[in-house]
Formats: C-alpha cells, sequence, structure tokens
C-alpha cells in the first residue's frame, strides 16, 4: 500500500524506540503515508496499523486527534494561515483574507480546480515572523505581505 | 534576534548551527571537561542547583531540583525528554535555539543524562516548524559521527542516545505527560499525577522533562560555574532568558537578555510601540498569563518574582504587546477560540467549560452580549480551575478572568451598546499587515 521508499522512512522511526515500542512510530508512520498519499483513508490508517502491529483503532486515534493529519482529501497545496491573537496583531487576518478572496475561497474549502486548500491554524511558534503560513504542513513562510502572497500563489501554481 | 546572553550571542543566522560552528564558540567543552576530569553525577547536579536555572517552559521550577528527583539506582532504562513543543500563542524562542544553535540543546542534553543517569533521550519538536525537526535531526548525526552520541562517549563509559521525535499539531503535548504519551505514539492526554514523571514517565520509567531553552543553558552553567550563570541573573532568578516579543511593536523578535531587565528596556530593544501609538496591555508570559495593564507593566522588571508580584507570570518568556488599537474583547476572543479549539477533551468542566467561555466572548464581541455575561464567564472560569487533570483549564481561565479585572469596562460597554470601545478604523489600521 506504501511505496518502498516509504517504508523505508518508517523503519528509519521504528528504529529510534526500544525494539518493543513499535507503536512510538505510529506518528511519523502516518506523516511518511499521508505524504505520499496526500490524505489519510481509512486504507492507508489500516495498513500503517498493521506495519506497526497495532490495533486500526488505535492509529485512527492518532489520527484524528492531532490536526496536522488530514482524514479527508485536501488540494495539492493545503494553505494553513495563522489568525492567532499575536499574529492578528501583526496582520495575520489580513493575510487570511487576502488568501481568501485571490483564490476565491473560505477557510476548510478547496478550489474548484484541486489545486488549493486553506486552512485557519491555531499557534505554529513563530509568532515574531507575524503573518505566517504553512504549505502542505512542513513548509513555513514567513512575514507574507500582501505581494509575498501573490508570488507564493503564482509559485505553487506552477 | 539580540543577545546579552549565552545562547544566541556569537551566532549568524542560518550559517552558524553546524557542530564546526559550536566547537569554534566553545561547544562540548562542558562535557568534555565532565569526561576528563570524571566530575560525578552529583557533583553536576550541585552545580545546576547552585546557578538557580529555573525551568524556562513557563513553570519556573527550579531545575537542579528537578533532576534530584530521578531515583539514583533505578535497575532498568530511565528516559529524559526535551519539550520543544512550543505552541504557546506567543512563545517562539525554542524555534530560534534549535534552528541556530541545535548543538547546545543537544549538549545540555547528553550532560543531563550523565548527571540523571538516563540511558535515552528524546526532543518532541512542534510539528509546525518542521524544518526545525529536520535540522535537529542533520545535529544529531552530526554528534553521533563524531563519538559525542551513542555508545561510550568520547572514549568514557558513559553511553546516551538521543532521537527526535515530531508533534503533529496539538497544543496538549507541551503538558508534559501529555507530551510522553505523545511520544509512546498515543492521542496526547495528560496524565493523572501523582505518580509523577520521575517515577512513573516514558514507557513507565523514570522521566525527566525539560525545556529547550534550559537544556541549552546547561553547558554555559559546566563549563563557567554555577555562580557565574547565576551572578548574569538576579537572586533566585538566574542567568539570562530569551524573551518572545510579538504583537504591537517595530521589531518583533527574540531578546536575550538578563533576568531583572526592566520591561521599559525591553520594550526599547524591541522598537517601541508601533506607529507612535500608546501601550494598553500586555501579556508577559505567553497567551496562559494573566494580561497585564501599561502602567503595571512599566513598573515590572523581567524576572520571575517581579511579574509574580504584579499578578501575573513570567511563564515561558512571550511578552504579548498590545496598543491603544486593540480591541481587548476581540483579543480574548481569540484567546478563548485557540483553548477551546486545543483542549483535549478528556475532563468535562475543561473539555464544555472552553466552549462557554468562547461562544459566551464570542457573543459580546459580535453585539449580543447579555447584562449577566460578565458573571456568568467568571462562574464559567470558577468552575473550570482546579477542577482538571492538566492546567490547560487553568490556562484557558486565567486571560478570562484577567481581561475582565483590567478591562471590564469595555466588556460592559460592548455589552451595553453592541459595539466596541475602539473604533473599527482604528482598530484596522492597529493589526494591518505589518512587517518589519
Amino acid at each position: 500500500m506504501l511505496s518502498p521508499e516509504s517504508l523505508k522512512k518508517i523503519d528509519r522511526e521504528i528504529a529510534k524506540y526500544p525494539p518493543d515500542q513499535k507503536q512510538s512510530a505510529s506518528m511519523s508512520a502516518l506523516r511518511i503515508a499521508q505524504e505520499e498519499k496526500g490524505w489519510l483513508s481509512s486504507e492507508t490508517i489500516e495498513f500503517v496499523a498493521k506495519y506497526l502491529e497495532m490495533p486500526a483503532i488505535a492509529v485512527y486515534e492518532v489520527a484524528s486527534f492531532y490536526n496536522m493529519y488530514d482524514l479527508s482529501p485536501v488540494g495539492a497545496r493545503k494553505i494553513t494561515v495563522c489568525t492567532n491573537l499575536p499574529c492578528a496583531l501583526s496582520g495575520g487576518v489580513h493575510a487570511a483574507d487576502y488568501i481568501k478572496k485571490r483564490l476565491g475561497i473560505d477557510f476548510n474549502e478547496t478550489t474548484s480546480d484541486g489545486k488549493f486548500t486553506l486552512k485557519e491554524g491555531e499557534c505554529m511558534g513563530a509568532c515574531g515572523d507575524a503573518p505566517v503560513l504553512l504549505v502542505n504542513n512542513h513548509h513555513m513562510c514567513s512575514w507574507m505581505t500582501e505581494e509575498k502572497i501573490d508570488q507564493l500563489l503564482e509559485d505553487l501554481k506552477k | 534576534m539580540s543577545s546579552q546572553g549565552i545562547i544566541l550571542s556569537g551566532l549568524d543566522g542560518d550559517r552558524t548551527w553546524r557542530l564546526a560552528d559550536y566547537i569554534k564558540r566553545g561547544g562540548y567543552e562542558a562535557l568534555r571537561k565532565i569526561i576528563a576530569e570524571k566530575i560525578s553525577a552529583d557533583d553536576v547536579i550541585a552545580e545546576v542547583k547552585k546557578s538557580s536555572l529555573r525551568g524556562r517552559g513557563g513553570a519556573g521550577f527550579p531545575t537542579g531540583l528537578k533532576w534530584s528527583f530521578m531515583p539514583r539506582a533505578f535497575p532498568g532504562a530511565k528516559y529524559l525528554a526535551c519539550n520543544s513543543d512550543e505552541g504557546e500563542p506567543g512563545t517562539f524562542k525554542d524555534r530560534d535555539i534549535l534552528r541556530y544553535n541545535p548543538h547546545s540543546v543537544i549538549e545540555g542534553m547528553i550532560i543531563a543524562g550523565y548527571a540523571m543517569g538516563c540511558e535515552r533521550g528524546y526532543n518532541y519538536i512542534h510539528g509546525e516548524i518542521f524544518e526545525v525537526y529536520s535540522r535537529f535531526e542533520e545535529a544529531l548525526q552530526e554528534a553521533r559521527e563524531a563519538g559525542l552520541l551513542g555508545k561510550n562517549i568520547l572514549g568514557s563509559d558513559f553511553s546516551f542516545d538521543l532521537f527526535a521525535h515530531h508533534g503533529y499539531g496539538a497544543y496538549i503535548c507541551g503538558e508534559e505527560t501529555a507530551l510522553l504519551e505523545s511520544i509512546e505514539g498515543k492521542k496526547g492526554q495528560p496524565r493523572f499525577k501523582p505518580p509523577f514523571p520521575a517515577s512513573f514517565g516514558l514507557y513507565g520509567k523514570p522521566t525527566t522533562i525539560n525545556n529547550t531553552e534550559t537544556f541549552a543553558s546547561i553547558p554555559y552553567i559546566i563549563r563557567e560555574g554555577g555562580d557565574a550563570f547565576l551572578a548574569l541573573g538576579k537572586p533566585n532568578n538566574g542567568g539570562t532568558k530569551l524573551f518572545s516579543v510579538s504583537g504591537h511593536v517595530n521589531k518583533p523578535g527574540n531578546y536575550e537578555i538578563p533576568l531583572g531587565t526592566p520591561f521599559a528596556d525591553l520594550l526599547e530593544m524591541a522598537g517601541g510601540v508601533r506607529g507612535g501609538r500608546k501601550l494598553k496591555a500586555v501579556i508577559p508570559g505567553g497567551s496562559s498569563a494573566p494580561v497585564l495593564p501599561a502602567s503595571v507593566m512599566m513598573d515590572c522588571t523581567m524576572d520571575y518574582d517581579s511579574i509574580s508580584k504584579a499578578g501575573s507570570m513570567l511563564g515561558s518568556g512571550a511578552v504579548i504587546v498590545m496598543d491603544e488599537s486593540t480591541c481587548m474583547v476581540k483579543a480574548l476572543e481569540r484567546l478563548s477560540y485557540f483553548y477551546f479549539e486545543e483542549s483535549c477533551g478528556q475532563c468535562t468542566p475543561c473539555r464544555e467549560g472552553t466552549g462557554w467561555l468562547y461562544r459566551v466572548v464570542h457573543r459580546i464581541e459580535n453585539g449580543l452580549g447579555r447584562p449577566d455575561d460578565l458573571d456568568l464567564l467568571n462562574s464559567v472560569t470558577a468552575n473550570i480551575m482546579g477542577r482538571t487533570i492538566c492546567a490547560l483549564g487553568d490556562a484557558a481561565s486565567m486571560p478570562v478572568q484577567s481581561f475582565i479585572k483590567h478591562f471590564g469596562d469595555e466588556f460592559a460597554f460592548h455589552i451595553e451598546h453592541k459595539k466596541c470601545l475602539v473604533p473599527q478604523d482604528v482598530q484596522r489600521e492597529g493589526s494591518k499587515i505589518y512587517v518589519a
């Protein structure tokens, strides 16, 4: 179900924990699975569970508890904007409004071409860089003025 | 980023994080000293106690004392964990430590592992800073290849290994027992205490958890001595500390300064209040700390004791600055939404109470407030505080209580007139996109 490359990455994670504590790798295994598949379907979660010798429900609990896992399909690019207080004081809400206008979607929506999903994020621990946003969970973009947002959206369309 | 301290000084952004740079700055000298001079574990802990280092994650608990809680002669594994799950609104110091000086944390953890007899450690890194997690893994690899991690460190009989574990979007995992659950590959729901982690921690074994900045302070303490560290700050508040300044200032960022520095000086370092506007309020220690009005804050010095005397907490050192363009009801609404969203759902008072707090503040902000809403908010907080397994419930309640206490008039105005005391256009102008 997952590619040999992904399984190799998961094996590396398993090796970080004591031999009888394979389940500790569930968070990174789900992350690796999501990187490959784009989102986590029940089949993917069940596969990860089997691989880690865990009950599927235990892995599902992890996938549904942490909010960077997507349990339904998202656009090719998921943009998460922080609108928490420190970011809001430096334009986080304005930046989110600008992206909504540019993409023609609201939070938790996907553009009709399937390219972009917009999410509202909670604190990313980078308040000094406000406005801050994440692209596909892992790439952080700092100090996002309207010009930089325009540039980012252009780059991501390619 | 600006430093008069020991962790971020002498760094050049992304260019000086590698092992070779760290060694040039005196890195791993503390560890070499311990190994070469065969300094005992007890003496290492005594030095940390002498430094008066207090936990930099928020609680301010004396680090040396915490280390001494670990059982000395325990048959079997003991663990160490670093809490880099920095997600408290306003706090962004550990990210800079990890990306610009990762080896200071690694060295601090190796020394801690030595002092407490741990065989293995995990650094739990906030999922949203995944690029920093990847860099930390690279730094670990450098340390392993240099014989600083793994079996028989620097040729001694001391072995210790260290790994990175990432979060994936749950504020609650910054709570130490939730963090342990999360390393165990479960939902991050806090455990009931006691037993404390020093007796029942990761995988049920004795475990000590410290904050990133705490570990990063250790090499200096061992290298220069506990007294030298203490002298950098003030009695009972040893050392320098990182303050993350955000909000309405001209130069948001991290400032590493001696504990006891006047707040007015820190504000000036951060470029002062934006647009020449007047300071209105400050949250001095992360979003969970009670808010203080400008007049009180301007008389404070930045240390655990002064801020606590003023009625708030130094917490993680996250200073959120709000100027006169801020609507305090809207500010509280944002915070209350955060705690509502992040409650893990385990304890009823927090799961239900944070929803009540958010919904009531939200309706006040949106012109639907009722005359007895402030009493209702105070009653909900009273029914959350002290009635939950972990401190998230308290953390959600303290902002509500303090905002009402200090800015009650603004809330009353909202309820009576169904609009903000601060005009909308002033608010918009004050919080538009600002990049220094």
